[in-house]
């Protein structure tokens, strides 16, 4: 196990409940900040559960609920008074599939930033058009800000989310495979993305993809059945694993 | 080794591993026909060895190809990146092993022009010479078989070789003092001397190439009690 210097969420003892099924069995994690960690494994291993516990999107559901604890900065998210909307601001999350609002690109950006800023006009377009560049789009759609974002292409629409994510400024971003519906060009811009916005945010990110997550991650937490079986440098768990069942996964031999 | 779900990986793993082997296999056969060479002086066995060459750079081109094809085509990793790393060194080393081994044939027909065979100590070679080429058996068997611990053995016996190959220099400068007139060709016997104290490091070489694949460790320029450290 490592101890990364500066962590941005610690993760204790997690559980995690889908009423009675048990997703998340004690898991203990750093995840350091400024740096990218990668969590992989099979279908159902609890890697997206994981995540949807840093920002407490699972409490969308019915049933669903953790215990333990994930500290943002040291606080706990998972405390009732923790004001969830303020934690999806810190904690922007994109998802699997582009979920682009039947809006204008331009209103695409500008609708969350709207909830929690008052910005006048023209820090607004600042805003918009720092967003756009910050998520590789800007030259792609400068010039019809006002057309509507679904027209774009899968990819554009995705870094379209990925914009909208970050124009409010979160502090750690959660992807939860950004690419799987993506062709290789724009998982590439996505990829080139994501190694671009670890200077100013800590990324987090689940993929099926594990060529992706050996490019684009600093750390790599490898899950099975709700269990954290290995946590390590991506280097490290790629290169020389520690436990069997993390070199029999990432080489092909899991069945 | 336990299987991939694509049985198509393992199989080209298996041949790139067997490829490997029988270019040991070509190498070693290499070596013993320069050492007959160098025991009976004979100039048409040191041609044997020379032609198989050949033979040897080939096996390293074809290597190569498959190795990059894998690469490409699985995006290999941890010990099946390891493994296919440790090849390429591996082959590399062979590769060298054969050109030791045509130096020494090339210097046994030079000799054999000068005519000075007779006034030579190259007796003196039979002991480093048989070392060097067990050694490359050795470490041979020890990548069939992915055995660590062997590796060890070998690369503490790799001192063995480097005193008899220093033993033999100090001999060789007196014989060359004794008698001038066979300075020439004994800067032949040094070469050869030289070529099997070289093939001793091309066996230490692949064992650790062995070790790096089975443990992950890379004990290149490491000593003994940190490559037993590692092996453990």
């Amino acid at each position: 196990m490592i101890n990364p210097i500066d962590s941005k969420i610690s993760v204790r003892d997690l559980n995690f409940y889908y009423g009675k099924f048990h997703a998340l069995k004690g898991i203990n994690l750093e995840i350091e900040k400024n740096k990218v960690t990668a969590f992989i494994g099979p279908s159902g291993c609890g890697k997206s559960t994981l995540l949807r516990t840093f920002n407490r999107m699972y409490e969308l559901y019915p049933d669903q609920y953790a215990t333990g604890e994930v500290l943002l900065d040291g606080s706990n998210v998972l405390q009732a008074k923790q004001d969830v909307a303020l934690l999806r601001a810190k904690v922007g999350m994109v998802f699997q599939k582009p979920t682009p609002f039947p809006m204008s690109i331009y209103d695409n950006i500008a609708f969350g930033i709207k909830l929690f800023e008052n910005l006048n006009s023209s820090d607004m377009d600042d805003r918009v058009e720092w967003a756009l560049r910050k998520a590789a789009l800007w030259g792609e759609v400068k010039d019809k800000l006002t057309q509507s974002g679904s027209g774009l292409s899968g990819g554009q629409q995705q870094r379209l989310c990925i914009a909208r994510g970050i124009a409010i400024k979160p502090e750690v971003l959660l992807l939860d495979e950004p690419c799987s519906a993506l062709d290789p060009i724009s998982t590439a811009k996505i990829e080139e993305l994501i190694s671009e916005l670890k200077q100013d945010y800590t990324v987090v990110i689940v993929t099926h993809n594990m060529q992706q997550a050996a490019r684009c991650s600093d750390y790599t937490a490898y899950m099975y059945l709700g269990d954290l079986v290995e946590f390590g440098t991506t280097e490290d768990v790629f290169f020389k694993p520690k436990r069997k069942e993390t070199e029999d996964y990432i080489t092909g031999r899991f069945g | 080794m336990d299987k991939h779900i694509s049985t198509q990986f393992d199989s080209d793993l298996r041949g790139v591993s067997s490829r490997v082997l029988e270019m040991g296999g070509l190498v070693e056969a290499q070596i013993r026909l320069a050492i007959e060479a160098l025991a009976l002086m004979s100039s048409d066995v040191a041609l044997k060895v020379i032609e198989s060459e050949e033979l040897v750079n080939q096996f390293e081109v074809d290597i190569d190809r498959e190795l990059s094809s894998i690469i490409a085509r699985r995006q290999p990793t941890a010990r099946d990146l390891r493994l296919l790393m440790a090849i390429a060194r591996t082959t590399a080393n062979l590769e060298r092993v054969g050109d030791e081994a045509e130096r020494m044939a090339r210097m046994v027909q030079s000799i054999c022009k000068e005519g000075a065979t007779l006034r030579l100590p190259s007796g003196d070679l039979s002991t480093a010479s048989d070392l060097a080429a067990k050694q490359l058996r050795k470490a041979l068997n020890a990548f069939a078989r992915l055995d660590a611990a062997d590796c060890v053995a070998i690369l503490r016996a790799d001192d063995l070789i480097d005193q008899e190959f220093n033993g033999f220099v100090r001999r060789l400068i007196t014989y060359m003092m004794e008698d001038p007139r066979t300075i020439s060709a004994s800067l032949d016997l040094l070469f050869i001397a030289k070529a099997i104290e070289r093939i001793g490091d091309h066996a230490k070489n692949i064992a650790e190439s062995v070790i790096y694949i089975v443990k992950g460790a890379d004990v290149r320029h490491s000593s003994m009690e940190e490559i037993e450290t590692a092996v453990k």
